[in-house]
């Protein structure tokens, strides 16, 4: 039983994490039907920007934990906002009316562009975090449960509250999803579509940049190809949901998570890469449009 | 007689290598129903298209309130006052009527002016306000036609673009729906733009008519001489014994 628990928590930290990824494919995906292959490398360039943020600013010193670590995950966000955007406006902007293969080669490759450069920046070794975080573990229900375990929960579901908030209930919010569904209908309401596109090439890379520093402060070490094992471990989740839709990701992120902690423990530690892709087979034969998506089908 | 409110000149668009419209001569004035007739693949829709910048003309101008509109992106043209119910409706169907609704009024900022907007759409169209919290694709093909042109609306436009309103819908709805259009441009002032397949119906309603064939303007005039005209009504009103 203590097993069964520490595995819950366990999966649901790393499935906030696939989630965190998993709604920036979702959202771009919703609004350009483009995957953004880009988008595990802009999490790995989070995570390598907040060690070097952390290593030499040492705002944690300065400002104290809590604070120190908010600023840190506000410059962290906002860095990756702006990569985002440029990557948009260099990456897919010029191709938007191409054929899709072109946008995809373009992402693929922009991913390769952005891996690299890490290797090159930071050298192909894995990096360690400076061990800033209390060790701490609290009594939950019975059983020691990781503070940081914890946090990175919180922090995810805050961020996802935040973003279904704002998509569900602002004017900015509905006009993204109405051009999802249709880019001419809501230019034809007044919407600048690529203003859209701007702002979700804000959000999703932000979040996604968020969940690279969130695994460098949780795991304590980050390396230059793993924005390829999230990346496709969040896409999975993404298309686990239904591509396309937010609240799809956020539950696809957290079954993923749980899928590959149960499956690791109970069944084959070497094994758990093959758990989470088998689920995405199973999901695509089973139900392709995703477990909250029905808009694809209909789409392509 | 004053400047129209939208014209046209030599309006040329190209899909791809084709070229879909050869040069197009639009002039609609304040106050107006104008009907654009033809058959399909004539280039109606891609006038209004046009008209909206969802295309970009290869030629020609577009001039809106005496002001040239060909560098203003379509999002922009919906602040002059160009709004368009699309052909195939284009409702966002997975969103509540109530949002379609809200949408519409996406570039207005006057809260009181939204809410009477919204209350004179709902009694145009008074289904709309009964299904508010429906999602707008499990309406019926008509009343998705009235919430694209109750959406349009909302805009508070000057001039009202619809393409093929009348489009799948039973004749008895068609009659209300252009019953509707009447008092639309009556009490609201709003000048209308339809293109439709019903020529006979459009005529009806329009105080002008232009006949497009191919990419051109074969014809045009008042509405009332077009319908009795031999050739329209040949081509298009299904022959004068039937009229």
């Amino acid at each position: 039983m203590e097993q069964f628990f520490q595995q819950l928590t366990n999966g649901l930290a790393v499935g906030s994490i696939y989630a965190l990824i998993a709604l920036g494919y979702t959202m771009v995906y919703g609004v350009l039907r483009l995957i953004n292959f880009a988008h595990g490398d802009l999490f790995s360039l989070g995570a390598y920007l907040g060690l070097t943020l952390l290593t030499s600013f040492a705002l944690q010193g300065r400002l104290g934990l809590a604070l120190g670590l908010l600023v840190l995950a506000v410059m962290v966000m906002g860095l990756i906002a702006v990569v985002g955007v440029v990557l948009e406006r260099a990456a897919y902007r010029p191709l938007r009316d191409s054929p899709r293969l072109s946008a995809v080669v373009s992402a693929l490759g922009a991913s390769i562009f952005l891996q690299n450069a890490l290797m090159l920046v930071y050298g192909a070794r894995y990096q360690v975090y400076p061990d800033i975080l209390p060790q701490a573990s609290i009594r939950l229900l019975g059983l020691d449960v990781p503070v940081m375990r914890i946090v990175v929960v919180l922090v995810a579901v805050v961020m996802m509250a935040g973003l279904y908030v704002f998509v569900q209930k602002t004017r900015t919010g509905t006009a993204m999803r109405a051009a999802a569904i249709d880019q001419d209908a809501a230019s034809l309401m007044g919407i600048d579509v690529n203003r859209v596109v701007r702002l979700v090439f804000v959000i999703g890379p932000a979040l996604g940049g968020g969940a690279g520093l969130l695994v460098g402060l949780y795991y304590g070490q980050v390396g230059f190809t793993m924005g390829w094992s999230y990346g496709m471990k969040a896409f999975t989740a993404a298309i686990l949901g239904g591509i396309g839709n937010i609240p799809g990701a956020m539950v696809g992120g957290l079954l993923l998570g749980l899928v590959e902690a149960f499956g690791a423990a109970y069944l084959s530690l070497a094994w758990k890469d093959a758990f989470a892709f088998g689920v995405l087979i199973l999901i695509l034969i089973v139900r392709p449009s995703g477990l909250l998506g029905e808009r694809v089908a209909e789409k392509i | 007689m004053a400047a129209p409110l939208l014209e046209t000149r030599g309006l040329r668009v190209k899909y791809g290598n084709v070229e879909a419209l050869h040069g197009i001569d639009l002039a609609v004035h304040a106050g107006e129903i104008v009907t654009l007739l033809g058959a399909n693949g004539a280039g109606k829709s891609t006038t209004l298209r046009a008209i909206s910048g969802l295309l970009r003309p290869s030629g020609g101008e577009i001039y809106f309130d005496g002001r040239p509109a060909d560098g203003t992106p379509a999002h922009e043209r919906v602040r002059l006052g160009i709004a368009q119910a699309p052909e195939g409706r284009r409702i966002f169907g997975t969103l509540t009527v109530q949002e379609n609704l809200d949408l519409g009024a996406f570039t207005r900022t006057d809260r009181d002016g939204i809410a009477a907007s919204q209350a004179w759409i709902h009694r145009l169209f008074p289904v709309l306000e009964a299904r508010r919290a429906q999602l707008a694709g499990t309406l019926s093909g008509g009343e998705q036609q009235m919430l694209a042109i109750g959406r349009a609306l909302m805009a508070k436009p000057r001039v009202l673009l619809l393409d093929e309103p009348s489009l799948g819908l039973a004749p008895l709805l068609v009659k209300s729906i252009f019953r509707t259009l009447r008092t639309i441009n009556e009490e609201a002032g709003v000048t209308v733009v339809l293109v439709e397949q019903n020529a006979r119906a459009a005529l009806k309603l329009a105080h002008r008519a232009y006949v497009m064939e191919v990419g051109r303007i074969v014809l045009e005039g008042p509405a009332a001489e077009l319908a009795s005209d031999p050739k329209v009504q040949a081509a298009y009103l299904g022959g004068k014994a039937r009229g």
